[in-house]
């Protein structure tokens, strides 16, 4: 119980966001929630360790069989502790970001809110609830990313994070839908604890490629890898936490998830690994080209994604181990480093590397902060980073192929993040003065999350024990199996130690090249957006040339689509499964057959008739006949209603085509008999179906209730009635609703007119 | 007799279709009403023809004994005669209304005076 | 329109035709009819009477506003919805004081979907005919 309290707590925060968000101090006490929040995963954290993982089972939707269920393992709970404790420190930092802002307590609001859904995607026990707390993070995420929506390049980029994610998103459900009808569960407990194999299902293949094209979309792999660098634009304090820290590695969660159910196929590890690799790759080499600091750090969030989701692919003990190192380490440093982006830009105004140099006198806090982060990332040790790097090198190292033969691609990205990281984090300190300068010390609020974010990286790196236990929790959540870790600094002088060290020397040369490289590196881009802008393009186009041709705005051409629809879909039934054989019919009786007669002569009549008058008396004719035939099937009622109604609808036809003058043919030969020939084709395809459906003399079930309850339980002997106003009198209800509506209607209509004709 | 009823359905339905495709406005009306007309009929055959007793418990009886007639067929075409009546004095008075305006019924015509 | 014939035929029919559409809807519950039927039959009457002696005078003879009636009628059936909410059962529940008379909730709703059905026939016919 106390899980789904947790998880469902910032949900219950939304409203007193959005009215303390409004005022920066009372903004920077919001912070406090989510770091409680924070502690309670930590002490549930402890409890898991020792007591195993938790369910909680609520309620949803229980005649489908779903429940709102949650589940907190080493691995959920891993992420919750980062969702929780890096949104304190992001409230926090937003209350100043924003102060002054008129809609920051609708910023705060919505942060919560996503805080909230994040929480519920990594706690959820079944893909259904899954996948609505995921399709919700999608959905704050665009809230987000448009905040300022009075731009145009906000607004672009938040439509197209959500069009990509979307996606995914609905490759999710698809993948939870298959996954319930292949194993028969949708909960991840049932499903891990359980024997069924689903790898061996004939939907497995289908199943595994939607659910990683969830996790890719949303972790921003290439090629969907694009649009985390585009939502950039939004509020610096969300590129910190949505597009570095929490939600774009809602995909990795999703596949640490998924692995002791789906993976260790060739299927899985294979496609797993070749995402991450080019995404590692695309990212790192894209980052040094950019001059937004911003943007800069994107494109290394992008290639640690990458290189996060191949180790994930390999899905070995000490891949799992360093993937897991790696993602605590990545989120702490690119964090605080977003974070400090974000100051540079509030406080100096520019996030420009061009512009930001010689700063640390003037945010000394700010460059200590920058520093350890940057330091962490480039993988000093001493640093997570440091850990983290030199778990991916063994762990590559000791993989079967193609493992060993990724590692000069790995060292290579990790000298370009390296180099990147100095840009970010210790450049704008450094040196002489650039054209940014800030008037006034930094506030704290700005200050302080960056450098609790980057002491709480480099603090790990330097009594790395301290995670053995969480992280073999995790990484045994993840295969499935025990995995002893045994964190530590120093290897002995090992080929990794040799590959560390050429690639701190390689990230620093890099570095001193930074300029000249940003000048000429080539090709700047891989073009992949360009799938996404030209898909839509083309998407335009499509919908530009259908739509005014199925929609021309004629009643006409209308009808005329939706029964050459109808009709071919049921001859193509008819064509593809065949007539069923002839039912038995109730035999004919001549007068009864005469009356038919009538109305279809009747029906000729009306669409042959030249003078209003006789195509409403054809109809009349039609619709007497038709209550002759209620009156000779057993239906009184049905007879008696028609009766009267046909009288009115004469009357009041009669009222109205007074004034109407002669039908003239308006069309020409060939229309009408176009139009005759589609709708006898349209009659006949209907009287065909209607005649195997109603002969087929189906017994009547819910009738035979009615007839057995009527006079016992509703005191009425007539059963219609009793079912018009007893049994389904809700529904009676709304028609006589709909027939009010109809009247006033008609009055409003005839009311119009009279004023019209007042005022010529 | 299901055939004949459903052929008998079928035409209602085709003219009804015919009559929804001239450009007159007030054929479109009656077409209106002749599809009313089919889908009542349609439903109603699709509910099962017979020839016994109506839905209706004999006085002093508590239950149907023998065959009888589907009720809940009945039910529901009982409101839709009804409604569709509502419908189609709605839909004449709409007609009604712009042919008082543009001075025609003639379909085309009056979508090049509004457009 | 006011053939002599029509006026004087309307004037046998007009109470004939008021008590036949009342029959309907109280035997209904029971027999073929009820508040659909009744309701027509009803409206018909009227739009008979409306032919021969012109649209006032049936208005007149009426007594109410048409457009009152389906007011009436849509709030009768709703309050018979909302009795059992009183008595702590579910909306439209049927409450059965007396059986044996024929006497319960569902009649009220009947009554109502009878005025309504009044109403909207000669709401429309009036207006139009006013035309």
């Amino acid at each position: 119980m106390m899980i789904a309290t947790l998880a469902l707590a910032p949900f219950v925060l939304i409203p007193f966001a959005a009215r303390m968000g409004k005022d920066s101090r009372w903004a920077a006490i919001l912070a406090i929630f989510p770091a409680i929040l924070t502690l309670c995963f930590c002490i549930t954290m402890g409890e898991v360790l020792e007591a195993g993982p938790i369910t909680v089972n609520l309620p949803w939707a229980p005649s489908l069989g779903l429940m709102l269920s949650f589940y907190a393992d080493g691995l959920s709970l891993l992420f919750a502790i980062l969702i929780a404790g890096i949104g304190s420190l992001v409230v926090l930092f937003a209350s100043q970001d924003l102060k002054g802002d008129p809609r920051s307590g609708q910023f705060q609001a919505t942060l919560f809110a996503f805080m909230g859904s994040m929480l519920g995607v990594v706690l959820a026990d079944n893909l259904f609830a899954l996948f609505v707390f995921w399709e919700l993070t999608g959905f704050t995420s665009f809230l987000l990313i448009g905040y300022y929506n009075n731009r145009a390049e906000a607004r672009a980029s938040a439509i197209q994070a959500f069009i990509v994610t979307g996606t995914g998103g609905m490759a999710l459900l698809a993948a939870a839908a298959l996954l319930e009808i292949g194993a028969g569960s949708h909960s991840f407990s049932e499903l891990l604890s359980g024997n069924a194999d689903i790898r061996s299902a004939s939907a497995y293949p289908w199943i595994a490629l939607l659910v990683l094209l969830a996790a890719f979309t949303k972790s921003a792999q290439t090629p969907f890898h694009f649009w985390l660098p585009n939502a950039m634009t939004a509020p610096t304090p969300v590129s910190a936490y949505l597009h570095s820290a929490t939600m774009v590695k809602a995909g990795l969660y999703l596949v640490a998830r998924s692995t002791a159910i789906l993976g260790g196929t060739d299927l899985w590890t294979g496609t797993i690994v070749t995402a991450g690799t080019v995404t590692m790759a695309v990212g790192a080499w894209r980052a040094l080209a950019e001059t937004d600091l911003k943007k800069v750090l994107a494109f290394t969030t992008v290639s640690a994604l990458g290189l996060i989701m191949m180790l994930l692919g390999f899905g070995t003990d000490t891949a799992v181990t360093a993937a897991l190192v790696f993602l605590v380490a990545h989120a702490c440093y690119k964090g605080a480093l977003f974070l400090i982006a974000g100051t540079l830009e509030h406080e100096a105004g520019s996030r420009d590397i061009r512009e930001l140099g010689g700063l640390r006198h003037a945010m000394p806090l700010t460059a200590l902060g920058g520093l350890l982060a940057a330091l962490s990332m480039a993988g000093l040790p001493f640093f997570t980073g440091f850990i983290g790097k030199e778990l991916a090198y063994d762990a590559l190292l000791g993989q079967a192929p193609p493992g060993p033969a990724l590692l000069p691609l790995t060292v290579g990205a990790s000298m370009l993040l390296g180099a990147a990281a100095l840009v970010a984090g210790v450049a704008p300190f450094i040196g002489r003065m650039g054209k940014a300068a800030p008037t006034r010390p930094v506030p704290l609020a700005l200050s302080l999350p960056p450098i609790v974010l980057a002491v709480a990286g480099a603090a790990v790196g330097v009594y790395p024990s301290l995670l053995d236990g969480p992280v073999s929790l995790m990484a045994a959540n993840v295969t499935g199996k025990t995995v002893p870790v045994h964190l530590a600094l120093w290897h002995g002088f090992t080929p990794v130690l040799l590959l560390s060290v050429l690639t701190l020397a390689g990230a620093a040369s890099l570095y001193a090249f930074r300029e000249a490289i940003r000048r000429r590196i080539w090709p700047r881009t891989f073009g992949f957006e360009r799938l996404y802008t030209g898909g839509l393009g083309a998407l335009d186009k499509v919908s530009a040339w259908s739509v005014p041709a199925m929609q021309d705005g004629s009643l006409r051409s209308y009808v005329l689509i939706l029964i050459l629809a109808a009709t071919s879909l049921i001859a193509g039934v008819i064509a593809w499964a065949g007539l069923p054989p002839m039912p038995p019919m109730t035999e004919i009786r001549p007068a009864e057959a005469a009356v038919a007669i009538m109305i279809i002569a009747g029906a000729i009549s009306a669409a042959r008739a030249r003078a209003t008058m006789t195509a409403v008396l054809s109809l009349g004719v039609t619709g007497y006949g038709v209550a002759l035939t209620f009156l000779f099937f057993g239906a009184p009622d049905l007879a008696m209603t028609q009766f009267s109604v046909e009288t009115l609808t004469v009357i009041i036809f009669t009222l109205v085509f007074y004034h109407f003058r002669r039908f003239r043919s308006h069309s020409n030969r060939m229309t009408r008999l176009r139009d005759l020939s589609v709708s006898i084709l349209f009659g006949g395809s209907l009287a065909t179906v209607l005649f195997f459906v109603g002969a087929a003399h189906t017994p009547f079930g819910l009738g035979s209730y009615f007839a057995g309850n009527s006079a016992a339980l509703a005191h009425g002997r007539n059963i219609v009635n009793v079912i018009l106003v007893d049994f389904r009198a809700l529904d009676t209800l709304g028609e006589i609703t709909v027939l009010a509506t109809a009247a006033l209607g008609v009055r409003a209509l005839l009311r119009m007119s009279k004023r019209d004709e007042k005022k010529p | 007799m299901e055939l004949i009823l459903a052929i008998t359905s079928g035409a209602l339905y085709a003219a009804g279709f015919y009559l929804m495709l001239r450009r007159r406005l007030a054929q479109l009306i009656v077409g209106l009403g002749l599809l009313s007309n089919g889908t009542n009929l349609l439903i109603f055959t699709a509910g099962s023809l017979t020839r016994a007793k109506a839905p209706i418990i004999p006085e002093g009886q508590t239950a149907m004994t023998g065959p009888f007639a589907d009720p809940v067929p009945q039910a529901l075409v009982l409101t839709a005669i009804v409604i569709g009546f509502g419908v189609l004095a709605f839909a004449l008075v709409l007609a009604h209304r712009v042919h008082a305006m543009t001075g025609s019924d003639d379909i085309d015509e009056m979508s090049k005076v509004s457009g | 329109m006011t053939s002599l014939i029509l006026r004087t035929a309307t004037r046998v029919l007009m109470p004939l035709l008021l008590l036949y559409g009342l029959f309907l809807l109280l035997r209904g519950h029971n027999a073929p009819g009820g508040g659909f039927a009744g309701g027509l039959v009803v409206a018909a009457a009227y739009s008979l009477n409306a032919f021969a002696f012109g649209i006032p005078a049936a208005r007149r003879a009426l007594l109410v506003d048409p457009t009152r009636l389906i007011g009436t009628g849509l709030l009768l059936a709703l309050l018979s919805g909302a009795l059992p909410v009183l008595f702590g059962k579910a909306f439209l529940t049927a409450l059965w004081p007396a059986p044996a008379l024929g006497l319960g909730s569902p009649l009220i709703f009947d009554v109502g979907v009878f005025c309504v059905v009044i109403g909207v026939v000669l709401t429309m016919t009036f207006t139009l005919g006013e035309e």
